[in-house]
């Protein structure tokens, strides 16, 4: 889908940040905590792992909420809203426990009716064997569909729409175009597919080459 | 669920919320706090960027191991007893004088975990995101890493469950140290592609 998350190629971050020596796993305690929390969150909201979803939470947060307390807040707002997704937490219960937490009094909303997904995934991981032979060989010029994903997808807005080789035919995996949404796995194989810099960013491009993995239903034959 | 956000996060401290989060889940049962300090402790201590700097120091020293790790990443880092969740199929790239790899995930974070652990901030960070995959030679040059202009660079944008991992190139002078004396050179920066290892 369109939104924040979809970064590749955005304009207007500034500079990197150098990497430093030494820096902790979590700078903060709630950094860890907000962590743990969401990994088991996904569980109680979805009844199972489903990375997928997990992804979509996040992509679905306004842009305040995915940038404003970086990389572990994301994580915590996602959790929050992958848990109020299932009703499993009223709007707002994070918040006015929070507020109960420094002193004031607030009240706060009845615990809803729990309605989790009835989701199970068929085996552990994303890796599925699928009987079909891949779409796709080595060397094959492929094109990214253009056309925008209103739900879940990993097709990068930079890269619909151009043209580039399959480089690595990866093994099929779990297809999150559908499986966030539970509506199934679908297993599709991936393809590293190599596309020119100048292919994606025009003639002034500096000069490097960048491989992606698209799944097979976001590609198609250039010919 | 294809709505937007239907209010998730707030103006709150994230601490603040984080602990209230904490509470609402352990007072209904659904969590055991024991079972989040165990998740901690895992990524804390037991899975970072020293696994990585361990391949990387036997495919140095071992041949046929370098060979095993270009052909099937994801087999030759579980020898070493390396495997578990962000690491189903790694596909490891190789540095040298002439090509350089990098690393990203422009739509999350993705990573290989077992291998490096969690990101570290400027993994994360959305300048990195955005811009890696656009003009890397000038994103490495402002993390120091300066390039020669012939050699080629790849970034690898990983947007499915593959994970990229770099095999830094061996610095000239390391020659005589051995497996063990190589892995503290070895730095996550370096397994991710934003900087070489240096001799000491």
């Amino acid at each position: 889908m369109e939104g924040i998350a979809d970064m590749g190629g955005t304009p207007g971050w500034g500079p990197v940040q150098p990497p430093r020596r030494d820096e902790p796993v979590f700078e903060e305690p709630w950094q860890s905590r907000a962590f743990a929390l969401a990994t088991l969150s996904g569980r109680i909201a979805y009844g199972g792992v489903n990375l997928d979803a997990f992804r979509h939470a996040l992509e679905r947060l306004d842009r305040a909420a995915y940038l404003n307390d970086g990389y572990y807040g994301r994580w915590l707002n996602g959790a929050e809203l992958m848990l109020t997704d299932s009703a499993i937490l009223a709007p707002g219960a994070i918040d006015a426990r929070a507020r109960n937490l420094r002193g004031e009094r607030v009240a706060e909303p009845p615990i809803p009716e729990p309605a989790v997904p009835d989701y199970a995934a068929t085996a552990e991981g994303s890796l599925r064997p699928v009987a079909t032979a891949p779409a796709f060989a080595v060397g094959e010029r492929v094109r990214a569909r253009a056309t925008p994903v209103p739900g879940h997808t990993r097709l990068p807005g930079y890269v619909r729409g151009h043209t580039g080789i399959v480089e690595i035919v990866q093994p099929a995996f779990v297809l999150p175009d559908t499986n966030a949404h539970f509506q199934g796995e679908h297993p599709q194989h991936v393809y590293s597919v190599r596309f020119a810099s100048r292919e994606l960013w025009g003639a002034d491009a500096e000069p490097f080459a960048l491989t992606v993995e698209l799944f097979e239903s976001y590609l198609e034959t250039t010919s | 669920m294809t709505t937007t956000d239907g209010g998730a996060g707030g103006t709150l401290p994230a601490a603040l919320r984080t602990e209230a989060l904490e509470q609402l889940l352990t007072e209904r049962g659904l969590i055991d706090p024991k079972v989040l300090d165990g998740v901690i402790t895992t990524y804390e201590t037991n899975v970072g960027p020293l696994n990585g700097a361990k391949v990387v120091a036997r495919a140095w020293t071992d041949p046929e191991y370098r060979r095993r790790l270009l052909d099937d990443g994801t087999a030759a880092i579980e020898e070493l007893g390396f495997s578990g969740p962000q690491g189903e199929h790694i596909v490891v790239v190789e540095n040298t004088a002439t090509t350089h790899n990098v690393v990203v995930c422009t739509l999350c974070s993705c990573y290989p975990w077992p291998v490096l652990g969690l990101p570290p901030s400027w993994y994360k960070d959305p300048a990195y995101r955005a811009r890696v995959v656009k003009e890397p030679r000038t994103v490495l040059s402002e993390m120091g890493l300066e390039l020669d202009d012939d050699v080629r660079i790849t970034v690898h944008d990983s947007t499915s469950e593959v994970r990229w991992f770099v095999l830094p190139e061996r610095p000239a002078g390391t020659e005589h140290l051995s497996e063990e004396q190589l892995v503290p050179l070895v730095t996550r920066d370096a397994m991710v592609g934003v900087a070489k290892v240096v001799a000491p």
